[in-house]
């Protein structure tokens, strides 16, 4: 028995502020290519059919679901994972650490991808309102959590952020 | 929120931010699916198209030969291994054995070098299957003439957990039955003043963790090793045992993180068939099911329930009888205690003088029922809480002060035999009626209701721990009980800390690894808390009694004269925290202690249930009577758990339960179209979502410190869905007039029934 062999192509693309040269098939998502090129094992898997967003990743800052974004489609975009949130001196950013603060998550699973997903909302609306926040987040599923607190930390992390730029 | 509460406790009884916080928002907490071995190997299923079939022949050469394939296990080459499992009935072979008994059965499993090969193997396997008339509901299936799932006798599994001799396989379609008698309901029903009677359905409705099954399996000279998503790991150890043939000291499960359980993690899964696959291919493999599959694994049983109740002239409940048919579908699982336990959990939070319970759990060509959060409960609160409003509404009383007269009190042994009542649901039921307004004015087209439940919970006492002093003072807590989010990994340090003396921050769980944490059975029924909480303190105490002794021997004493204090002891003038004893005693500034426990079902432990989880939930809703869209605008819970050692994760575990059962009372269900389910994926199985909840939301604790756990705690998590779906029917009745016995209440339910009222003036029968 031997390795199967595959068709690769060379994709490039600035991943967490790095530009990053990596070889994937050309079928491979972009989920696969985190996952299990890169091990950037942050990047939760779930659904598949973009319903749940748990693999929810930022291209050029902009939500999708990397369970069905074919990683070639990010050739020469910029993808932000959940990897790449913590500040240089590993200071979580603000949305992370409301997440903590208000017990926004249970297992887990959910989180990295509601936290990206509420990043593309808070830097693009930077106080949304709670309609807002429900019509922006209602593709991100939570079995744990009820939704509410993570409605009250997404809501706590604007504030934090809005005071940090003054 | 508790500050004021906390005045007795240094570290209990506080809101303490997780412990795994950092890890999960970081995306550094490690879950079964990101693990990866040197030379793992990957594994996918081939299922059956058929809900009941003969296999005639399967043809995997062309898979075997195909590269990159390493090697394909059938059921029909198991030689070597003891292929049945099953911890209650050991009914459940790990792969298709010359027959399939649902659709979705595995039948073959190919090894391959990557996930896409062992894809593409999978359509060169050719099998040929003779079709067998199937059943797919209760009634059917115990009809004289419907076909046998299963022809053999089972012998039952070693750590069933239900009383009552194994039914399955005893020449029916009955996987197995439970009765509860107590009085004459006969008699009873004869004298009342009004009897209620009606037939109710709780859904098929499926758990869905959002991290579907997953798990590794390495089979070695040493024995089996498995990274496993369980629930239940010393439980999925002893199916292993068999399985392999195996000292339990040669099996090792491993389970990092698990990505949301709700009961649907517990007992054994996909397991043996990984570790099969590991045992044929002589190479580490891993099994990574899709949430497709995952639905074709394991769902909740969904039951028909008969049920009459009734009062006197005084407005107490003289008597209830039900009979129930529950569908646990091809393979046992644990039916056999949700079964016991839906009888047991009829009886509602109601002390009832006359009672008779039958229940049948019955084999089905459906994907296999278990546990699922409050398993047994929530199916016959659907029932049992609808009756108390229709009941009350017979006899022109407010549903809420009916349920204050009726409700079990406190110490009460409402269930003969079993422990006496450890809630205050009258003070349970005051709160949410404040919280959500009950005696306010509503909108048209509004309905409130308000509910409670109490189930036997907390499972099986039988736990052990140690507790690891380090000579610095810090602390490893060795805990066999798995974090599936609910916060073990935090309220289980704030107890060591607080009995210790020492910082939070100090205290280091390490988790759910059977070849080195120490015995729990399972981690499930809100046990966690009350169970482990309890070895955790005591082991904590014993660490603190050979610490004594040993500043004793260092300062030279009788024992008597030392003086334990917070985080260490004095001794006349002389004062020793815990690393400085340990180190005096070992004259080194290493080594440690170690503290144990052991939990059985003696002492506090003696008198199952455990604890009584019981809970009340107020919802207020409404309903467009054009669309039958019905909205919850309103929840209040209460959760009665005696002291919540983290406010905030108790509360977390409240709103988490009770929008499960919104989801079930209002969009889920799995649905079959003939043999085949219809709705088996995430784009139409419809789940609760940010904008289904309401906008109003009060969660509040009742803390009476009743409960047999540590400082009086008692487990929660699963009372706040029970009473849910029927919250919403009984809602929905109050808003529209409408009666509706089937959950979920779609749209389409809600809107049929409100024309049925219509045009009958009044009570509908649907």
């Amino acid at each position: 028995m031997s390795k199967p062999s595959r068709n690769l192509v060379e994709l490039r693309f600035e991943l967490n502020g790095k530009d990053l040269t990596v070889e994937c098939e050309p079928q491979q998502t972009l989920s696969e290519v985190l996952r299990n090129r890169l091990n950037l094992t942050g990047t939760k898997i779930s659904c598949e059919v973009q319903v749940c967003g748990a693999c929810t990743v930022l291209v050029d800052g902009l939500p999708v679901s990397s369970c069905t974004y074919l990683a070639y489609e990010a050739q020469g975009h910029s993808v932000t994972t959940i990897e790449g949130l913590e500040d240089a001196g590993r200071k979580l950013h603000p949305i992370q650490q409301c997440f903590i603060d208000e017990f926004a998550f249970q297992c887990g699973f959910c989180t990295p991808g509601m936290i990206l997903s509420a990043k593309a909302l808070l830097d693009d609306v930077p106080d949304p309102t709670d309609d807002e926040i429900i019509h922006h987040m209602d593709g991100n599923l939570c079995r744990c959590t009820g939704y509410v607190p993570i409605v009250k930390a997404i809501r706590k992390a604007a504030a934090v952020m809005k005071e940090a730029r003054g | 929120m508790s500050e004021e509460k906390s005045r007795d406790f240094e570290v209990v009884n506080r809101s303490v931010p997780r412990r795994d916080g950092r890890a999960k928002v970081s995306g550094r907490a490690l879950y079964v699916s990101d693990v990866k071995l040197a030379g793992m190997a990957h594994v996918k299923v081939l299922r059956s198209p058929y809900a009941h079939a003969r296999i005639v022949s399967m043809d995997t050469s062309a898979a075997e030969t195909h590269r990159g394939v390493c090697n394909v296990l059938r059921g029909d080459d198991l030689e070597g291994l003891n292929p049945y499992f099953g911890h209650a009935v050991k009914d459940h072979p790990l792969i298709a054995i010359d027959k399939v008994r649902y659709a979705g059965e595995p039948v073959a499993a190919v090894i391959a070098e990557d996930e896409l090969t062992a894809y593409e193997a999978l359509e060169l396997i050719r099998v040929e299957y003779q079709e067998l008339p199937a059943v797919m509901e209760p009634g059917e299936s115990l009809e004289k003439t419907a076909p046998l799932l299963h022809e053999r006798q089972f012998e039952a599994g070693a750590l069933r957990g239900f009383e009552g001799e194994v039914t399955a396989g005893r020449g029916s379609n009955l996987c197995q039955e439970h009765h509860v008698k107590w009085g004459d309901v006969d008699a009873a029903f004869a004298r009342a003043a009004a009897v209620v009677e009606g037939e109710y359905y709780f859904p098929m409705a499926y758990a869905y963790a959002m991290e579907p099954y997953v798990a590794i399996a390495e089979v070695g000279d040493d024995g089996v090793t498995l990274y496993s998503s369980a629930q239940h790991p010393f439980m999925v150890r002893h199916d292993l045992k068999t399985i392999f043939d195996m000292p339990v000291s040669r099996i090792r499960l491993i389970v990092p993180f698990v990505g949301g359980g709700y009961g649907s993690k517990s007992y054994t899964k996909i397991e043996p068939l990984v570790s099969a696959c590991a045992w044929k291919a002589r190479r580490p493999v891993k099994l990574q099911l899709s949430v497709e599959e995952a639905m074709l694994t394991t769902r909740g049983d969904d039951a028909l329930t008969w049920m009459r109740t009734a009062v006197d002239a005084d407005g107490k409940i003289i008597a209830r009888q039900a009979k129930i048919y529950m569908n646990t579908g091809a393979y046992a699982e644990n039916s056999p205690l949700v079964c016991e336990k839906s009888s047991n959990r009829c009886v509602g939070p109601y002390a009832i003088p006359n009672v008779q319970i039958d229940n049948y759990s019955v084999y089905t060509n459906t994907v296999p029922a278990s546990s699922f959060r409050g398993f047994g409960c929530a199916q016959v609160t659907m029932a049992g809480e609808s009756q108390i409003d229709e009941l009350a509404a017979r006899i022109g009383k407010d549903p809420y002060e009916f349920r204050l007269d009726n409700v079990a009190r406190p110490k009460q042994e409402f269930f003969p035999g079993m422990r006496p009542f450890d809630g205050t649901l009258t003070q349970d039921l005051r709160i949410v009626a404040d919280n959500i307004g009950w005696k306010e004015p509503l909108p048209r087209g509004h309905g409130r209701s308000i509910g409670c439940s109490a189930s036997d919970a907390g499972a099986y006492p039988l736990t052990s721990t140690a507790v690891r002093v380090h000579a610095d003072g810090s602390v490893s807590l060795m805990i066999g009980s798995t974090e599936l989010g609910q916060g073990s990994h935090t309220v289980l340090p704030q107890i060591a800390a607080e009995e210790l003396g020492v910082s939070f921050d100090v205290v280091r769980v390490v988790s759910s690894d059977t070849a080195i944490t120490p015995y729990d059975r399972s981690t499930g029924a809100s046990r966690t808390t009350t169970l482990m909480g309890r070895a955790v303190q005591e082991a904590s105490r014993e660490a603190k009694e050979q610490m004594v002794r040993m500043a004793a021997d260092v300062l030279g004493v009788e024992e008597s004269e030392i003086e334990s204090v917070r985080g260490g002891v004095t001794c006349g003038e002389a004062r020793l925290n815990w690393s400085e004893v340990l180190t005096r005693y070992y004259k080194l500034p290493d080594g440690e202690v170690i503290g144990r426990a052991y939990i059985r079902k003696d002492g506090d432990f003696a008198q199952l249930p455990v604890f009584w989880e019981a809970a009340s939930t107020g919802i207020e809703v409404s309903v467009d009577e054009e669309t039958g869209k019905v909205t919850m605008e309103k929840l209040g819970t209460a959760g009665d758990v005696g002291l919540a050692i983290n406010p905030a994760l108790a509360e977390g575990q409240d709103i988490g339960a009770a929008t499960t059962g919104m989801g079930i009372g209002m969009f889920e269900e799995l649905e079959f179209d003939g043999n085949q389910l219809l709705n088996g994926n995430l784009l139409e199985y419809r789940l609760p979502r940010f904008s289904d909840m309401p906008r109003s939301v009060k969660l509040e604790l009742v803390e009476n410190r009743d409960g047999v756990g540590p400082y009086g705690a008692k487990g929660g998590g699963e009372a706040s869905l029970n009473s849910l779906p029927a919250n919403i029917a009984n809602a929905v009745y109050n808003a529209t007039g409408a009666r509706v016995r089937r959950a979920p209440l779609t749209p389409e339910k809600v809107w049929r029934a409100i024309r049925e009222a219509r045009a009958t003036g009044g009570e509908n029968k649907s």
